[in-house]
């Protein structure tokens, strides 16, 4: 009788170490949670904010700069041929670093490396202008990360971080993105922390806003101390979400409340 | 850098009320946010908002400190004659943007 006992109980604790996980059944978009007013905002292209830089993006898009005098268009081309699904297989593997990099990174590695100029600030309305135009060129494509033997220890030092206590709260994502979903967190929902549509505008920010930005508000709200812009720790996080949310439709630029 | 985003049926039936919507750019600061050194960050607003339908106005709004960034405005009017709906915005700091497009009324 012991014996059965003791096998119940390793059988409920390793059922409750997956009771986190979602099924990916049951993910659901960031969008699902919102009103119907603010979803009516996301899909109508003259009402979604998130347009305006995207199309600032597409002027920067053209615009030669740096010593090499040279535009994105120059190598790039047609943005909406050959951006096409970028964003949705962000961060990826960057070679020269050795590790993956952020979209915000890439277009940074790009200014620096190819157009010889100096990489552009985070959350600068220039760099999230060009974000959201490239993001922009994947929306309605499935989330794709290539994971392989490069990318795997990152991928796991993010899912590391996602189930790690941390902050004077001692809280983990997972206890709210895996565990609360759909519960109210004083008078919002709680997501699943799918981030499918970032750069997105936030009403709140009254502002356009990289992942990473959202990511230290909730270390923040965690009272854990935030990790700088483009942190490899917040690339890590980053990673492992996009890779969670695998398959799901890409949707940049969102609105969230 | 200023942009903003019109959205007018290109074509209508005369007679037809038409829904007209506009979005443009623009930080909104009401002038009574403080900074992180508690300086008093200065108003920066857009003050009027004027639509015109072939030079006769339309539309008019005013717009105070306590309207959200990227100003979000929707009417409707009456499609009257082919021409231009043109739109400004004026505000603090000389801001001042002026946007048209094209109408065929049949």
């Amino acid at each position: 009788m012991r014996r059965l006992c003791a096998a119940a109980g390793a059988i409920a604790v390793a059922a409750s170490a997956f009771a986190g996980e979602i099924p990916h059944s049951e993910r659901r978009s960031g969008y699902d949670f919102m009103s119907r007013e603010t979803r009516a905002m996301q899909d109508d292209d003259s009402a979604n904010p998130g347009l305006l830089w995207v199309l600032d993006g597409e002027g920067l898009w053209h615009r030669k700069t740096g010593t090499a005098s040279r535009s994105c268009a120059d190598c790039h081309g047609d943005a909406r041929a050959s951006m096409k699904g970028v964003a949705a297989r962000h961060p990826s593997f960057d070679a020269a670093q050795g590790r993956p990099v952020s979209l915000e990174q890439r277009i940074n590695v790009c200014r620096i490396n190819q157009q010889k100029a100096p990489p552009l600030a985070w959350e600068s309305r220039d760099l999230l202008a060009l974000t959201a135009y490239v993001a922009r060129q994947s929306r309605g494509l499935p989330i794709d990360l290539a994971i392989d033997q490069r990318t795997r220890p990152f991928l796991d030092a993010g899912r590391a971080a996602f189930h790690r206590r941390q902050g004077q709260l001692n809280l983990a994502c997972s206890q709210c993105h895996d565990d609360n979903w759909g519960r109210r967190l004083a008078g919002n929902i709680v997501p699943q922390a799918h981030p499918t549509g970032y750069p997105l505008y936030r009403l709140e920010w009254q502002s356009l806003g990289s992942l990473q930005r959202r990511l230290r508000n909730c270390l923040v709200g965690m009272r854990a101390e935030a990790h700088e812009y483009g942190a490899p720790e917040l690339v890590d996080l980053e990673l492992f979400l996009m890779w969670r949310a695998g398959g799901m439709t890409f949707e940049a630029p969102a609105v969230r409340p | 850098m200023a942009s903003a985003l019109i959205n007018v049926p290109a074509r209508a039936r005369r007679g037809e009320v038409i829904e007209v919507k506009t979005l443009i750019s623009h930080p909104m600061e009401t002038g009574f946010r403080r900074s992180q050194l508690g300086a008093l960050i200065p108003r920066d607003i857009i003050r009027l908002f004027v639509c015109t339908y072939n030079g006769t106005e339309v539309f008019r709004a005013e717009l105070h400190p306590a309207i959200a960034a990227n100003p979000f405005i929707v009417f409707s009017t009456v499609a009257t004659e082919s021409g231009t709906i043109a739109f400004r915005w004026t505000g603090d700091n000389g801001f001042s943007v002026a946007e048209s497009v094209t109408i065929a009324v049949d």
